[in-house]
């Protein structure tokens, strides 16, 4: 049986591979934004001494007269209307809370839901009061920083390989295999037990392998960045898009891709 | 110790540095990909490894969850093989728990805990390898893990210790200086403000010399702020290269 093993290689520093300078304001802590007074302040910012003054390392971010840092990488922090992917971990256990769910959701379970209130400590508060959220079936989970989910106006999406993704806000991404019949008309959660097709799981294999390159080489996730490095990968095995040449090239492909589109 | 000289008479410490010289700074934002935010550091030869987890929710007893603020919870340890004699020390023991607290202590001063009311933010940090100036390296390494994590500072915490040796104030002392038992010094500075978040000193110093062992340790914790500035500022400008606009 042959076995492949590496040694450990000094990292090179990813941004000489794509050779851009930025553009963007960059500040860390105790940097000094502005003395203009006339700013609002948003998140990763505070007053000190008629000074506006960053408290997280990132760029600035100006829209009119909010002046905001955004952080490389946060902890997500909820606003209404995102979508989020997650699992019940515990639930409240009160006595008409249980006699309503207990035939749809467990503990355990994985969801789809969007935000309705965010409360002032951070906690939020979730619905599923609409069909296209509720219990999750069978399809594959990758967890990535919540700072590389591109807001778009909808965050499921139905690729045209042949699966679908749910790009949760809180970096929690659902791929699955796209259901034959759009369900309208009966709500709640019908479990599909059947067992996925090869060519399906190993769509489904290809495009969490995808993602996680992505990540690997930090670029935002979308349904374009997606389908896009899906494609690149195609030449390769799918087990081989694990191996950091094979991760760099493909996304350098996309990367390419993406600029020519943009460009 | 008869025959070291900590200060020879052309100005040359021990290990060839001049009295107000730090040791060579080296330093690493994102070790680990799994905890929020992490950071490896190396003063000379000390090595320090810091992680840190949250803001998230507080684990085990709510009760202790304060409605206004976040909990800053510490922890320090230090490995088996971190200094000359390999030696097992268990984990709560007196000196990772005081070194725990000055860590909290220090860090309750410069993160902007009302920014996440009952949550929790967990800092561990590892000594790898001790060669005096632990506690200096144990805060600046949190501090990068922090910023890493993208959680909100006031402003950089950059420490530095420093000694007093022949009527001259030594800054980031060796283990061969701290061994020597002299007045030793551990400051953490918020470098834009200058304001102090820890000051510890367990020696006799007479009190004519304090001020000019302080400046010493300020003017070492402040060049020790150019140098993770720098990493800082290095480490933004790549992520936010690869992540395009």
């Amino acid at each position: 049986m042959a076995m492949e093993m590496r040694l450990p290689v000094a990292r090179k520093p990813l941004s000489e591979s794509v050779g851009r300078d930025t553009k963007k304001h960059l500040v860390v802590p105790g940097d000094t934004i502005t003395t203009d007074t006339g700013f609002m302040r948003g998140h990763g910012t505070y007053m000190g001494e008629e000074k506006l003054i960053a408290s997280v390392a990132g760029s600035v971010e100006r829209v009119n007269k909010l002046i905001c840092v955004k952080a490389l990488k946060t902890r997500y922090n909820g606003e209404v209307g995102d979508i989020v992917v997650g699992r019940i971990t515990e639930r409240r256990r009160s006595a008409e809370d249980e006699l309503a769910m207990r035939g749809f959701l467990q503990e355990g379970d994985l969801i789809s839901a969007e935000v309705q209130a965010v409360f002032s400590d951070g906690a939020v508060s979730l619905h599923t009061r609409s069909l296209k959220y509720g219990k999750l079936g069978q399809g594959v989970l990758v967890q990535v920083s919540p700072s590389l989910v591109k807001r778009q106006k909808t965050h499921f999406h139905d690729l045209p390989c042949g699966a679908s993704v749910i790009l949760g806000n809180n970096g929690f991404i659902w791929i699955y295999p796209t259901p034959e019949h759009k369900e309208e008309d009966t709500g709640g959660f019908t479990a599909h037990l059947e067992p996925i097709s090869l060519a399906d799981r190993e769509v489904i294999s290809r495009l969490r392998n995808c993602i996680v390159s992505l990540v690997t080489q930090r670029m935002m996730l979308y349904d374009t960045s997606i389908l896009y490095c899906y494609e690149a990968s195609l030449p390769h095995q799918i087990k081989d898009l694990l191996k950091p040449e094979i991760m760099e090239e493909v996304v350098m492909e996309t990367r390419q891709r993406l600029l020519e589109q943009e460009g | 110790m008869a025959g070291l000289e900590l200060l020879s008479d052309q100005g040359y410490r021990v290990d060839g540095r001049r009295a107000g010289e730090l040791r060579k700074i080296q330093a690493r934002m994102g070790v680990f990909a799994q905890a929020d935010g992490s950071a490896y550091i190396e003063q000379g030869n000390t090595k320090a490894l810091a992680v840190v987890y949250g803001p998230h929710e507080i684990r085990g007893s709510r009760a202790r969850a304060l409605p206004d603020r976040a909990l800053v919870n510490c922890q320090y340890s230090s490995a088996t093989f971190s200094t000359g004699e390999r030696k097992r020390r268990p984990h709560g023991d007196r000196k990772s728990c005081e070194m725990g607290l000055h860590l909290r202590q220090t860090f309750e001063a410069a993160i902007l805990t009302q920014l996440h009311p009952r949550s929790q933010i967990d800092i561990y940090v590892q000594v790898l390898q001790a060669d005096g100036g632990t506690y200096a390296a144990c805060v600046n390494a949190a501090t990068l893990a922090v910023l890493d994590a993208g959680i909100p500072m006031r402003d950089f915490v950059c420490a530095c210790s420093a000694g007093f040796v022949d009527n001259t104030a030594l800054a980031d002392l060796s283990h061969v200086e701290e061994a020597a038992g002299g007045p030793q010094l551990a400051l953490a500075l918020l470098p834009a403000s200058g304001q102090i978040a820890l000051l510890e000193m367990d020696a006799r110093l007479h009190e004519d010399h304090l001020e000019q062992v302080l400046e010493a340790a300020a003017r070492a914790a402040r060049d020790v702020h150019t140098v993770l500035d720098r990493v800082v500022r290095q480490h933004v400008r790549e992520a936010s290269i690869l992540l395009g606009d």
